[in-house]
């Protein structure tokens, strides 16, 4: 494809101009994501082999991973932090995606009236900015200002309220919910789409063998989105492994009451960039962000390896 | 033709805008205050730096003050990569120390109006041999509780002077139910041990001698002296009000210039945003003391101080600032807008506010101390200063003993300091 071909034309082959185009345009999209994704994430695994040694930076190995498990303070931090995460992470699978799914369920069903007004209002949340919903929330659910206690007393029910967001065995509850209540509208979202997807040929096969009804979700809807499903387990694992915002607007940095909020996010946060009196480090900030990067690394391998590859796909 | 518009809008979105800042710059020297005291924006832009610039023409100085959690980090990231401001606010003690020793403030001892200052009040912002001082120190904040003195006149109560009339006190107000008897939350941890440990604290440790004597290796936070205050904050836990596990700090300063809260476990720095929101007359009184009788120990904390940055731009025309802020025009001008910051000038400082007096009265019968965490012991990690917050928040909260708060900033302190035998 070089230029001296074309000398001869007598033997030159058809000629195929080099498509600089394709870099061309590939070039933008390459270049930022490079500058701003691929070279820190690089830069941030370099760093955690590094440490200050006598003022210096220094090539420390794995030294710092070591500090990291062994130190009794780091490591009890840390394994608070992954355990909170998990909890976390389980909430969101156990509320927020079987919420999603069935409100989807519920919005294809095609008699449905508003379902555009109700589809909109469950996905707005989403679309805030996670301070708002931080801060309205930090508001609903305040024990001084806050319509939660003054509405459950309407019901009578003033008894259920408590301080949530204060105590160290509700606080992390509390916040997974309202972390639920925000992104719930994206399962519900992509399973809708899933299940529109689905031909009416299929559905209506099943009505002719009398399948109808909730056995008719159970039995030929579910095992068609779930591949839906998957993806959006995926994306629950990787999001919330990677939270970070909403703990600290609505909790703030120490991720309080003692730590019982605090989450690999807020964690990193604290020990890379410090905190009031407390310095920041980054050669430790940078061995927890490779720790995390290396958990989503192993859960994500192990659903594109193990799990995706099992699961049955269907070709209308 | 279109080459010559190009040309010319080449020159006026490029070239003028330059050449304007330059001549700005030729002009004026323009200084920056990196500080963390948000609060206080409008008192520097509308008091301060007019004063300043008034008297010296030519120095443009801006005041940028960043959230207080994140200014340390921050200000240590830019001085790091030579982006801070020639002017550098300093956080007392081993912080502003841990600067110095990186070089990045410069040594202030020959600065003029530095011998306007005592040794106690340059004290926080001198190296441990007692040699260079390199912040101006500005302020100083204390300790106490403020209360409404409308509702002390409707329950027709008085000022306690010891723990139980404290206490007393507090069942009183509670029973009545008018007011909450106390408004502290715990939800942002810090209040818990800056207006709470910090605060009452000293009475039982002695102030000065029970904080040297932890320097010194000689007593410890589990010694009884240190484990009383968590006893007596969680004695605080019924008089705090519904909820107090989520009151934020911003909710605690509502709640009580609301005039909803009857007393507020205080710094003096609420004087002046207090003064502003609230609509009924306070008064303050010092911590209790256990009996009558006993010698009252107040926290009078060098809280607030001004460095000069090492690697600065200006150096000459923030020293001229620098020599301001330690003459004694400065200390009258700043006591008195930002009542509850006294001056640490020698000079004496006439302020105007009756509060901000009364906080200072106590100077004269009471022994002064600093905030624990702040000098020597706050040096390592774990932090000192976050871990009694963290510990003092879950004593009052309920989730932890006296004796297990105690026994675990002990531990934290343990695995890094040694006391120099």
């Amino acid at each position: 494809m070089s230029d001296t071909d074309t000398a001869d034309p007598a033997i030159a082959p058809i000629k195929r101009p080099t498509r600089w185009h394709i870099a061309v345009f590939l070039a933008p999209a390459v270049l930022v994501y490079t500058a701003i994704m691929i070279l820190p994430l690089i830069e941030t695994l370099r760093l955690s082999l590094y440490n200050l040694v006598d003022g210096q930076t220094a090539f420390v190995g794995l030294s710092n991973f070591v500090t990291l498990f062994s130190d009794p303070r780091l490591s009890a931090s840390f394994w608070n932090a992954l355990g909170n995460n998990l909890i976390f992470f389980v909430i969101h699978m156990l509320v927020q995606n079987p919420v999603g799914i069935a409100l989807a369920a519920m919005l294809s069903i095609p008699k449905l009236r508003f379902a555009t007004f109700y589809r909109t209002a469950i996905f707005v949340p989403t679309l805030l900015s996670f301070v708002i919903v931080g801060f309205i929330w930090k508001l609903i659910l305040s024990p001084i200002w806050g319509i939660a206690p003054g509405m459950l007393d309407m019901v009578g029910l003033k008894w259920l309220f408590a301080p949530w967001l204060g105590r160290p065995d509700s606080a992390l509850i509390a916040v997974s919910l309202i972390s639920v209540w925000q992104y719930v509208g994206i399962p519900m979202m992509l399973i809708y789409a899933a299940l529109l997807n689905i031909p009416e040929e299929v559905l209506e096969a099943a009505e002719c063998d009398g399948i109808t009804g909730w056995s008719q979700f159970w039995k030929i809807k579910l095992p068609l989105i779930l591949p839906s499903i998957g993806i959006i387990s995926i994306l629950t694992f990787v999001g919330n492994f990677n939270a970070f915002d909403l703990i600290y607007t609505v909790q703030g940095a120490l991720a309080g009451p003692d730590g019982s909020t605090d989450i690999l996010g807020t964690l990193l946060y604290r020990t890379f960039f410090g905190f009031q009196n407390q310095m920041g480090d980054r050669s430790m900030g940078a061995t927890i962000a490779t720790v995390m990067f290396l958990i989503i690394l192993a859960g994500v391998s192990l659903y594109l390896f193990v799990i995706q590859r099992r699961m049955r796909r269907y070709q209308f | 033709m279109t080459r010559m518009l190009k040309g010319l809008m080449l020159a006026t979105t490029v070239l003028v805008p330059a050449a304007l800042a330059g001549t700005v710059q030729a002009a004026d020297t323009a200084l920056t205050i990196e500080s963390w005291r948000n609060d206080d924006l409008s008192i520097w832009q509308e008091k301060l730096i007019p004063a300043f610039e008034a008297k010296n023409p030519g120095i443009k100085v801006t005041f940028a003050p960043m959230a207080p959690t994140e200014y340390n980090s921050a200000v240590n990231a830019k001085l790091e990569a030579g982006t801070a401001g020639d002017l550098i606010t300093c956080r007392p003690f081993d912080l502003s120390l841990a600067m110095f020793e990186k070089g990045q403030l410069a040594p202030l001892n020959d600065l003029d109006g530095i011998g306007n200052f005592s040794d106690t009040a340059k004290s926080a912002w001198t190296t441990d041999d007692g040699k260079t001082t390199f912040c101006v120190p500005m302020a100083s904040v204390i300790h106490g509780f403020i209360y409404n003195k409308k509702a002390f006149e409707e329950l027709k109560v008085e000022v306690p002077k010891t723990e139980d009339e404290f206490f007393a006190l507090l069942e009183k107000i509670k029973t009545d139910g008018n007011y909450i008897p106390m408004a502290m939350g715990t939800k942002d941890q810090w209040e818990a041990a800056t207006m709470g440990y910090y605060n009452i604290g000293p009475n039982d440790w002695k102030g000065e001698e029970g904080r040297k004597a932890l320097i010194a290796g000689t007593q410890k936070l589990t010694d009884a002296d240190w484990v009383e205050p968590y006893k007596t904050l969680a004695k605080w836990k019924p008089y705090l009000g519904d909820g107090f596990e989520a009151q934020t700090y911003p909710d605690s300063q509502n709640l009580f210039t609301l005039g909803r809260a009857a007393i507020y476990p205080a710094g003096s720095w609420e004087i002046a945003p207090f003064k502003a929101q609230a609509d009924f007359e306070m008064g303050a009184f010092p911590p209790p003391v256990k009996k009558a009788g006993d010698t009252c120990y107040i926290s009078d904390h060098n809280d607030i101080g001004i460095g000069l940055n090492a690697k600065g731009k200006n150096p000459e025309a923030a020293k001229k600032f620098l020599a301001w802020v330690a003459s004694p025009e400065f200390a009258t001008l700043y006591a008195n807008s930002l009542p509850g910051f006294f001056s640490l000038n020698s000079t004496a400082v006439k302020m105007e506010d009756p509060l901000a007096q009364e906080f200072v009265s106590w100077r004269q019968n009471c022994k002064p101390t600093i905030r624990p965490s702040a000098a020597i012991v706050g040096r390592g990690k774990p932090n000192l200063d976050l871990e009694m917050w963290r510990v003092s928040a879950n004593v009052i909260n309920g989730t932890q003993t006296p004796e297990q708060a105690a026994e675990e900033t002990q531990k934290g302190l343990d695995s890094w300091y040694k006391p120099a035998k």
